[in-house]
């Protein structure tokens, strides 16, 4: 189990690496630090003066692999990319554009993105669990036809309109809470209910349709007909036993995002001005600043790869057929 | 597959049928004294066409996989969803064919001088909403602007709703005529969709009557009393229906800006059509760009393990790892920075914002090819334990061999479960993309780029929120027949496979 | 018999399917079982016994299937008639069932304890407690070792014999009076089909409960039932006492069926098979339902469709030929006896292929840096040697690595060491082109005739695919040659130009046959061709494959489990345990007078369809161990139930009991002290 532990761990280093080196190409080479320079001061009429000082400013003045001008070990380590993309394997991010410590905004942004994050997560689980356990019991009945028109339906509704809509009517409309906003402890509750609400509902029709699916596979095993032969009631087969093996698939499909619940999403923390990692990405993305980008790309990857690395464990937590080695 | 097969090749016919296309595509620009552009989007939706075309064409030959297409068109849903699809596809088509039209020969020039506005057929069949824009906001037929402007009037400055330069303009009195007016275009246009609609149930009746050698009242009863496998009736039904609609908003339009006007003035509803063509480029050409990298990856990596499993594999948990929308925005972001640093390389804006849309394509097929890549391992490594390949093996059958006679046949139905899945899917990113503003050019006409620039007028007192409700109208047509074929397709050819929702 | 009657069904219908066209999977069964009583119902796969039985406890998947006519009288109450809440507490307590594959019928995600004392709670209203002590109880009745442990073990942990038993003390536990046993032994191992047989005999008689045992298999009909109904496309065609049925069966699919059977009494001569196919049942028959595949039938039969008539006390059969209102039929001619094969081939020459020392190992890796941490054993030491013309047996149960061993010969595997030698050449050394060229000579038929071929191409592109890939003559050529395969393997030429779903389990595996003659080889590998298929359909293979060999000389390495085949075509035999042979000799000699222990166990596991012969059968301890870690000494010794002392230091030698006969055992050199031949090291 250990070995097994530090083995994938061992095994996300290349991994990293790896979106490092994509990053790197995509931020450095594609486009030259002069040419980021270049859209960042407005392409006509720029000095290369300006464009040397907003280089050096953000210390993107160094070669981007070998600094033939260095001493020593410096000849690898000032450069672009061991500043910018190796630093960032020990969480260096560095600064933003407008001067501001990534890791700083990170640590606290990341609260108001966990408050959103997790109640839609837990919520979404109960709620999709519970609809397509129902669905499944009266599958092929019409309900269950209808209820999987409803959720193609549900899932056809882009997430845009379903955040435009709730804030529309429940803020505007019927005046229930507050459109946006963000505020910390009790008081912020106001402020949450709505982008949870809306993120929960618009993740109903494609939850509830994938679970269903994996209810009814469940269902059709022979370990059903057993259990009724014994002459139990469909209501204890389905949670005594379809339940208990559904939710293996479902829970370890759910542990990979857990990780990513820190990222928050883009989306709803924009539309309702939560001060989030989701709302800071996209800000970092509209006023194109890379560092921001750079190390967002980075968490996110750490975060997958934990993610991965604990689905894989919460196999042997609930499916005793597993065992890592 | 074996080719001695008696019957002429299947390719024989959709060949003719491209060379035709494409014939006419490049032929008739000259003759018509314009001048043909052909977007790089343009070329690969040909592409597209012409692969559909030899795809279907072979698929008729495989029972394994005409059976279930056969299936999905005996289910209702799925006949009206498709009936649906096609008129979308009709539209985005007609907004792929581009050209730019000669300008007045300037004195003393010897060269025809092209205008720089590269027009589709779409354009033109829509002149009259494209040309006809308004000030600024107006409400769906609305003969009045929507907000107050200063207005001279006796002198004095006064601040009123005036009436619209186009919309309504007909009429001399506009608060007593307009309902009269609305009504009779209204019905005109749906009575003309209708009759539409009864020559194509005509045209279907003598088609299949002549395919079935019956009589032509003996079909058009059978199609009436909805007999047989295929649910004709249905598709008429959505014919006339789509007619119809199609009828009142073109008659409508001839007098109205059925769908209002946005903050510009251009009409709603010329926006939302020409929507569609970027919808449907971002839904289709993502694929076509991923699949086959999708395909040779996913099966080598699942047929010969080992090291080729080992390299593939770590090339897509990479891709993976990398969050979806943060990998395309440092794309698009760096494409753009390119763009930007290079205008040398675009003739006209229209070849700019293509450019952007097909890299935007790329890039999203970049980051979608893995869920299919990873279908594809897994179920070769089903398929490649079975007797079959083992047998083929011991024949000494050469591995490509193996994997393009026996392994691929076997999955292909994973990969256009999966293609016509994810096409709802990306319709849908589009949206969310142009919003974030890593999505397309924004002065490319998209879905996105409505909801986008109409966003905050839902904030207005009072609330604009005719753009929203057109953008929404249109996308959810597009996207639910879309999830309603797909699930038939699903269902007909795999109803096992579980794909986890993004 | 007993005089009262527990179970009673009348006229049950079961249709499958669209309302317009069902499927008539079981259409008007009427049978009883009285109490203590074990009444088999007999029939071959798709006659529809298993959904009869699921019809008894009202669990026929809906909504595809329903129960549309008759009546369940248990005990006089109508079980179809109750109300669904009522039926619950029928199920589990009054009737118990247990099906036929123990790997997938047990909840993955609960303990085998948790599961026997659902029932415990649901019928007795069991506490914490006394559930899990009756649990115990329940386990150690059915053998399961170490109970105490085992009851809170997730299944995943158990062997296959081990998952039926705890089947069956989850089916013990509501204290039934009926339990139906839907082929409780189909996916086990012979041995352990034996010892699950004798449990379930053992129970029935202490707790005096009836049974209804479906099965296909006349050997265990033989061992345990007391009455016999033989089912046939969804109908009861005859109902006996069991040894009137085995000294006489009269319908005459039943006689058909005995006849089919292979093994020493039919050695050398072609086995009766049935023609064609059962019909389709998406029809209402007009006629007798067997007639068209009949060799007795006449006008009549056609026309009418018989009804249950009486010929003795207890019998009763669905012919007309016994039904004494019809005209007795014209004379039926006797059918003519089956040509006489002729004797095996005498070996001539050298072998075609010779394997020395073969060994296939699977490294298992483990720990941080995936080093080997272990070798899987498959095969571990085999010498084989085939001659033109001969048919040489590979027997062994499941795990024992038999299959491996094919596919080392052919090359589909990598052996790990020993050389494998065919026609002079030896065959490890060889790679690529060579190898390809190679191949030619040497096929293989597999087990399972649905995964076998490529869905997708159709037959003749299957049957062709060896002659492309090696080049052999051209496009028309290989047309003509198709064809004329197909029709020596006695399919139309037609049947090129279809889907390999379109045929028969039977018929794909002649399909498969054709395939491998089509590049002309001189030894066929045959991984239990018959085992997934029918008695019947597996008598055409077996003597398609026999003609085969007299015709082009074949030789054949036929991997089996079932020695009643081996009996039927083998001229050697040669027994497989944990990746060694055992035993290697004439199959003559071998079948008769085993000499090592466990081919004698084997041998007395297998069940005869003879009720008169009673055999003592060799129980066998415990199961297979792991080829991980294969006992030390003789790997049979752990179960062996004459095992010495020697036995668990020492590896045996192999000793030569008559010149080609030999046995790697202890007993074997210490009874006979005959000299140790040819000290195969086993090349570890």
């Amino acid at each position: 189990m250990l070995a097994y532990i530090v083995r994938r761990i061992l095994y996300a280093v290349p991994i990293l690496v790896g979106v490092n080196l994509i990053t790197f190409t995509l931020f450095f080479v594609v486009n030259s630090p002069d040419d980021m320079a270049r859209m960042h001061l407005g392409v006509k009429r720029v000095t290369p003066e300006a464009i040397e000082k907003w280089k050096r400013e953000r210390g993107y003045d160094k070669p981007l692999l070998y600094n033939a001008a260095a001493e020593g070990l410096d000849k690898v380590t000032d450069t672009i990319f061991f500043q910018k993309s190796v630093a960032l394997f020990a969480f260096r991010f560095g600064q933003a554009d407008d001067g501001r410590d990534i890791g700083h905004d990170i640590r606290q942004r990341m609260w108001p993105s966990l408050a959103i994050a997790v109640p839609v997560f837990l919520v979404g689980i109960l709620v999709n669990v519970t609809v397509a356990l129902m669905l499944a019991f009266f599958r092929a009945t019409y309900i269950d036809v209808w209820g999987v028109v409803a959720a193609v339906i549900l899932m056809s509704i882009s997430m845009l309109f379903y955040i435009i809509g709730g804030q529309f009517l429940i803020g505007k409309l019927w005046h229930l809470v507050p459109i946006s906003g963000y505020d910390d402890g009790i008081d912020g509750i106001r402020f949450l209910v709505l982008p949870i609400a809306v993120g929960v509902v618009s993740g109903i029709g494609s939850g509830t349709r994938w679970y269903r699916t994996i209810f009814l596979e469940e269902i059709n095993k022979d370990y059903v007909r057993t259990a009724r032969a014994k002459g139990l009631s469909e209501l204890r087969v389905l949670f005594g036993h379809v339940l208990k093996n559904a939710m293996i698939p479902i829970l370890t499909g759910a542990v990979v995002v857990i990780p990513l619940l820190f990222m928050g999403s883009l989306l709803t923390e924009s539309f309702f001005g939560i001060p989030g990692l989701g709302s800071y990405t996209i800000e970092a993305i509209q006023a194109q600043d890379f560092a921001i980008v750079r190390a967002m790309v980075f968490l996110g990857s750490v975060l997958y790869i934990v993610g991965l690395l604990l689905t894989d464990l919460s196999y042997t937590l609930v499916d005793p057929r597993v065992r890592l080695q | 597959m074996s080719g001695n097969r008696s019957q002429r090749p299947f390719w024989r016919r959709p060949l003719l049928v491209a060379a035709a296309l494409a014939a006419l595509w490049l032929g008739l620009p000259p003759l018509l004294g314009l001048r043909g552009v052909y977007l790089a989007t343009d070329v690969l939706l040909f592409v597209l066409l012409a692969g559909v075309l030899f795809l279907g064409a072979w698929m008729r030959r495989q029972r394994h996989l005409r059976e279930p297409w056969r299936r999905v068109f005996h289910q209702k849903r799925a006949a009206v969803s498709a009936v649906v699809l096609v008129v979308f596809a009709v539209i985005g088509l007609a907004d792929s064919i581009h050209f730019r039209k000669p300008l007045p020969p300037a004195p003393g020039a010897a060269e025809t001088a092209w205008s720089v506005e590269v027009l589709s057929v779409l354009d033109v069949l829509l002149a009259h909403l494209r040309e006809r824009e308004e000030q600024t906001y107006s409400a769906p037929l609305a003969t009045r602007l929507y907000v107050r402007q200063p207005v001279e009037r006796g002198g004095r400055q006064v601040r009123e709703y005036p009436r619209l330069r186009h919309g309504g303009a007909h009429l001399a009195d506009p608060e007593r005529q307009w309902a009269g007016d609305v009504a009779r275009l209204a019905l005109a246009g749906a009575g003309g969709g209708l009759a539409l609609a009864a020559l194509a149930a005509l045209g279907l009746v003598l088609l299949l009557a002549r395919a079935r050698g019956e009589s032509l009242a003996r079909t058009a009863a059978g199609v009436w009393r909805g007999e047989g496998p295929v649910p004709w009736r249905t598709v008429l039904a959505t014919v006339a229906v789509v007619c119809a609609v199609a009828g009142v908003l073109a008659g409508l339009s001839l007098h109205y800006h059925v769908l209002g006007t946005d903050k510009v003035g251009t009409d709603v509803l010329y926006l939302s059509l020409k929507s569609v063509r970027t919808g449907l480029v971002i839904g289709t050409l993502t694929t076509l760009i991923m699949l086959p990298f999708a395909i040779l990856l996913g099966i080598m990596a699942g047929y010969f393990r080992g090291w080729v499993d080992d390299v593939i594999q770590y090339l897509y948990t990479t891709l993976n790892s990398i969050p979806g929308v943060l990998l395309i925005a440092a794309a698009v972001l760096s494409i753009q920075v390119y763009i930007e640093n290079h205008p040398q390389l675009f003739e006209t804006a229209t070849d700019r914002a293509d450019l952007r849309l097909l890299a935007l394509c790329v890039i999203l097929g970049i980051t979608s090819w893995t869920g299919l890549c990873r279908l594809l391992r897994g179920e070769t490594l089903k398929v490649r334990e079975l007797d079959y390949i083992q047998a083929a093996v011991a024949f000494g059958v050469r591995p490509f061999v193996i994997l393009g006679r026996h392994v691929l046949p076997n999955v292909m139905h994973i990969v256009l479960i999966v293609v016509v899945l994810d096409f709802s899917g990306l319709v849908l990113a589009e949206a969310v993309l142009s919003y974030v503003g890593v999505g397309v050019d924004p002065a490319t006409i998209s879905w996105g780029n409505m909801i986008n620039g109409a966003r905050l007028e839902l904030a207005r007192e009072p609330p604009v929120w005719w753009s929203l409700v057109a953008a929404f109208c249109f996308m959810f047509a597009l996207v639910l027949s879309a999830n309603l074929f797909a699930d038939a397709v699903r269902d007909a050819f795999d109803p096992r496979l579980r794909e986890q929702p993004a | 018999m007993n005089g009262k009657t527990l179970l009673e069904v009348r006229n049950l219908s079961t249709w499958f399917g669209p309302q317009d066209r069902p499927l008539r999977v079981v259409d008007g069964v009427s049978f009883h079982i009285g109490r203590g009583e074990c009444l088999a119902l007999l029939g071959e796969s798709g006659c529809g016994k298993s959904m009869t039985a699921l019809s008894l406890l009202r669990l026929v998947p809906e909504p595809a299937g329903r129960v549309v006519d008759g009546d369940v009288l248990l005990e006089g109450e109508d079980l179809l008639a109750l109300p669904e809440m009522a039926m619950r507490r029928v199920r589990g307590r009054r009737l118990s069932m247990i099906f036929q594959e123990p790997m997938t019928s047990l909840n993955p995600v609960l303990t085998v304890g948790y599961q026997v004392g659902e029932v415990l709670a649901r019928h007795h209203g069991l506490g914490r407690r006394a559930r899990r002590r009756r649990a115990v109880e329940l386990l150690a009745a059915v053998g399961i070792p170490d109970p105490a442990r085992r009851v809170d073990d997730y299944p995943h942990r158990l062997s296959g014999g081990m998952k039926q038993r705890v089947m069956i003390a989850l089916a013990l536990a509501g204290e039934p009076d009926l339990l139906i046993a839907d082929e409780p032994t189909t996916a086990l191992d012979v041995t352990i089909q034996a010892q699950i047989m004798e449990l379930l005999g053992r129970i029935r008689r202490d707790r005096h409960m009836a049974m209804l045992l479906i099965t296909h298999d006349l050997g265990v009909v033989a061992d345990h039932a007391d009455r016999v109904a033989v089912m046939y496309a969804g109908e009861i065609v005859e109902q006996a006492p069991r040894d009137a049925f085995f000294s006489e069966p009269l319908h005459p699919y039943a006689r058909k069926l005995f006849a089919a059977v292979p093994g020493f009494r039919r050695r050398g001569r072609r086995l009766q098979t049935i023609p064609g196919g059962v019909p389709r049942l998406d029809q209402a028959f007009t006629g007798c339902r067997f007639a068209d595949r009949c060799d007795e039938a006449w006008d009549h039969c056609r026309a009418h469709v018989p009804r249950e008539v009486s010929p003795a006390p207890g019998r009763t059969v669905r012919c007309h030929r016994f039904d004494p209102e019809v005209a007795a039929p014209p004379a039926a001619e006797a059918a003519p006896p089956a040509a006489a094969a002729a004797g095996a081939a005498p070996a001539a020459g050298g072998p075609v292929l010779a394997a020395r020392g073969l060994a296939v190992h699977f490294p298992v890796r483990k720990g941080l840096l995936r080093r080997v941490a272990a070798r899987v054993r498959a095969v571990d030491g085999v010498d084989l040697e085939l001659y033109p013309g001969r048919t040489l047996a590979l027997v062994g149960e499941s795990g024992c690595g038999k299959t491996t061993v094919g596919k080392a010969l052919l090359a589909l595997v990598r052996p790990t060491a020993g050389s494998v030698v065919f026609q002079g050449r030896e065959l490890t050394a060889l790679r690529g082109e060579a190898l390809r060229r190679l191949r030619a000579h040497m096929q293989m038929v597999f087990q399972d005739p649905f995964s076998s071929m490529n869905p997708r191409m159709e037959v003749g592109a299957i049957v062709e695919e060896g002659m492309r890939a090696l080049g052999l003559g051209d496009a028309q050529r290989r047309a003509a040659r198709v064809r004329a395969l197909l029709e020596q393997v006695g399919l139309p030429a037609e049947a090129a130009r279809r889907y390999p779903h379109e045929f028969s389990g039977g018929q794909r595996q002649r399909i498969a046959i054709a395939r491998a003659l089509a590049v002309e080889p001189a030894l066929l590998v045959c991984d239990e061709p018959t085992s997934a298929l029918d008695v019947s359909v597996q008598a055409q293979i077996l003597n398609l494959l026999q003609d085969l060999q007299q015709k082009l000389g074949l030789s054949y390495l036929f991997i089996t489990h079932n020695l009643s085949v081996v009996e039927h075509l083998a001229h050697e035999v040669a027994v497989m345990y944990l990746g060694r042979l055992v035993e290697q000799g004439p199959v003559e000699q071998v079948m008769r007078a085993p000499r090592h222990p466990y081919t004698r166990a084997l041998l007395s596991a297998v069940p005869v369809p003879d009720p008169q012969r009673r055999r003592e059968i060799i129980r066998l301890q415990g199961e297979l161990p792991s080829p991980l870690s294969p006992p030390a000494g003789c790997h049979f010794h752990p179960r062996c139930p004459e095992a010495m002392d020697v036995c668990r230091r020492d590896y045996p030698q192999w000793s030569e009991v008559e010149p080609g006969w030999r046995v790697a055992c202890h007993l074997q050199t210490s009874d006979v002290r005959s000299q140790t031949s040819d000290s195969s090291d086993s090349g570890i």
